[in-house]
């Protein structure tokens, strides 16, 4: 295993946190750029996220919050800045004053500790839900941790399913299930692992509005979990009930960042009041 | 009257449905309306739509509760539409396939003497296993390097795109025949084969040309390297019809990549390569007949030879095309089945194979006429 945790301090400035600690999922972002040709679509974003925190990123569709999640879990790789996890940094090793980009394998590792649950849940639609959980635990390269059996890897799946509430539809494929019940799967799937960190792209909006409960229910039990939970969504009732911080993103740019309270109730700025009072219904925005 | 209490009684019973009810009032239409629905069967739709329209609500639930029993027709015997167009070209076809049949049995110049004769003789069947040799060998030799071609061609790197597709090009503009003769003549214009490193003396194994391209060489040769070009952008064509969204939640999981290639996006793929690629192998395993012109004894080529001995060249053609329709027969077959474990989780239920129709039909057939039976007695 390659990466040194104990070098990174200097590189990140230090977030006031001693990297060599017994920290798990502690995010950091720092002054991270990204463009998709000539578009700019990160802007220099630098964001923290406490162990067992959870953030949730709103804002208007465009403003680049997928992609800012994209980033944390190296499925995009940034133009600049960084962002390290636990003081490790995502995706580079340091060596001297050089990053070296990592290697697919060692890549691969780090996504391990970063669970990711998609919008459109992207289960694979030719295994069973509980192959779907039990797949990555018995094949990925794990850091610290062994590969489970299958035996293992089957009875963890099932605890995972259960969890969710699905222990019943181990054997169904996603197609025979509900939109909801699939997010569910999904999210037992991102479980498997025991990651540190759970990333959620807008987890609901690919679902009819009454399965979205039963999928926020779930996320709701997780931020008790002491797993760091970093949620692009745009439920604002569940920002407000589940979010440490609710960061506010508009074109590029972290434009506000708060408690709950501070932002959805007494926003500084322009551009977040006139962007909650679209999708904010009234009686909400007390 | 009110036209409610009216159309309870007309539909008290069905028989009286279309005589008794003849509107006096207002609601002429809505009566009407009603009492066809009702000599129509669909007793269901009137009580709460037009009662509800015509005599207001209050009036609407003491219409529906008076017809309750009359209208549960669960006695009535039922007599199924007519199709007496579906009959006749039904009779048309038939006649037409029974006279073709019958002139396939009757016409002496089919000779089916001979053709039964030469079926499973030796020779034919040392040639049909000659083809199925060549086909099975090209086949799998084709579709591996296809699978790699497709690779390469899917890959980041510009060379390996552009040497992909440049084979690709090559193998698919230039005839079958002319790869096949070209192979075969290897020997002219390259005496010697070697393998070193080029532009060096170094030489590893060296070798005359014409003793490592025999017959079966060339063909093996010619047929595979035709087939890679054509399976590479079959297997290109699949791996692209796989949701992007698939690769990325793998790679978000950790799952290393040839495991991702293999366990998730291959089988996915496959659903878009298999009829494609069946395809092609019934079309390699006539393919396989054009080594004639190499002199290489696979089944057409010993049919041709015997034919030009006996001169019954249509009975013996027909030999190896009954041959070639076995063989495809077999290969459509295993197509079904492969294709339908690849559909599993694409589709909700897998629909019943043949065999399990056939199962079922006549399980229902028994049963009825087991039922039947009982009922006479």
């Amino acid at each position: 295993m390659s990466i040194i945790a104990t070098d990174i301090p200097a590189a990140t400035g230090g977030a006031g946190v001693p990297a060599a600690g017994p920290t798990r999922g502690l995010v950091e972002i720092t002054k991270v750029r990204k463009s998709f040709g000539a578009v700019e679509v990160l802007k220099g974003i630098t964001l923290t996220v406490e162990p067992g925190g959870v953030a949730v990123i709103v804002g208007p569709s465009g403003s680049g919050k997928s992609t800012l999640l994209r980033t944390i879990n190296h499925l995009e790789k940034v133009d600049g800045g960084f962002i390290a996890i636990d003081g490790t940094l995502v995706g580079y090793e340091v060596r001297g004053s050089t990053l070296h980009e990592l290697r697919e394998k060692d890549v691969l590792k780090q996504r391990t500790e970063i669970g990711m649950v998609f919008q459109n849940f992207n289960l694979f639609p030719h295994l069973t839900a509980l192959e779907n959980v039990t797949e990555a635990p018995v094949v990925a390269p794990r850091s610290g941790k062994p590969r489970l059996s299958k035996a293992q890897a089957r009875e963890r799946g099932l605890e995972l399913l259960d969890r969710v509430g699905l222990k019943d539809r181990a054997g169904a494929y996603p197609r025979q299930l509900s939109g909801g019940q699939q997010q569910r799967v999904a999210i037992a799937r991102a479980l498997a692992l025991e990651p540190k960190i759970l990333l959620f792209d807008e987890p609901t909006s690919a679902l009819d509005p009454e399965l979205v409960n039963e999928v926020l229910d779930v996320i709701r039990g997780l931020a008790k979990s002491g797993t760091t939970l970093i949620i692009v969504t745009h439920e604002m009732g569940f920002a407000r009930d589940v979010a440490d911080t609710v960061v506010f993103m508009d074109q590029g740019q972290i434009v506000e960042q708060g408690s709950p309270q501070d932002i959805f109730s007494n926003p500084r700025e322009e551009r977040t009041r006139s962007f909650f009072s679209k999708v904010i219904e009234p009686a909400f925005n007390i | 009257m009110s036209p409610t209490t009216k159309v309870a009684q007309s539909a008290a019973g069905p028989a009286s449905a279309g005589t008794s009810t003849t509107p006096t009032t207002g609601d002429t239409d809505a009566v009407t309306e009603a009492a066809a629905a009702v000599a129509a069967g669909s007793a269901a739709a009137v009580t709460e739509g037009s009662l509800g329209g015509s005599a207001g609500a209050s009036g609407g639930g003491s219409g529906a509760a008076n017809r309750g029993p009359a209208t549960d027709y669960a006695e009535y015997r039922v007599v199924p539409a007519r199709h007496p167009w579906r009959w006749v070209g039904t009779a048309v076809v038939a006649l037409g396939v029974a006279g073709i049949a019958w002139s396939l049995a009757t016409n002496p110049r089919w000779e089916w003497g001979v053709v039964a004769q030469w079926f499973t003789a030796k020779s034919i069947v040392d040639g049909l296993l000659e083809t199925l040799k060549l086909t099975a060998i090209s086949g799998i030799l084709g579709f591996i390097l296809g699978f790699i071609l497709a690779l390469m061609r899917l890959s980041a790197s510009p060379l390996l795109v552009s040497v992909s597709w440049t084979f690709s090009w090559i193998f698919r503009s230039t005839p079958l025949l002319v790869q096949m003769l070209l192979w075969y003549n290897l020997g002219y214009l390259y005496e010697k084969i070697s393998l070193g490193i080029p532009f060096t003396d170094v030489r590893f194994f060296e070798i005359q040309t014409t003793t490592l391209i025999s017959q079966f060489a060339a063909a093996v040769l010619g047929l595979t390297l035709n087939q890679a070009a054509y399976s590479a952008e079959i297997i290109r064509g699949g791996i692209l019809s796989v949701d992007q969204g698939q690769l990325e939640a793998a790679s978000a999981l950790g799952i290393p990549a040839w495991r991702r290639s293999t366990r998730i996006v291959l089988p996915q793929a496959m659903r878009a390569i298999l009829p494609t690629a069946f395809n092609e192998i019934i079309g390699l395993v006539k393919g396989t007949s054009i080594v004639y012109v190499l002199a290489y004894s696979e089944l057409f080529y010993t049919i041709q030879v015997i034919y030009n001995r006996t001169q019954q060249v249509l009975p013996l053609l027909l030999v190896a095309t009954l041959w070639y329709v076995v063989i495809t027969s077999v290969l459509s077959v295993f197509q079904y089945y492969i294709e339908r474990y690849y559909s599993k989780g694409a589709v909700r239920t897998l629909p019943l194979t043949p065999l399990q129709k056939a199962c079922r039909f006549l399980s229902i057939h028994a049963l009825s006429a087991d039922n039947s039976a009982k009922v006479t007695r």
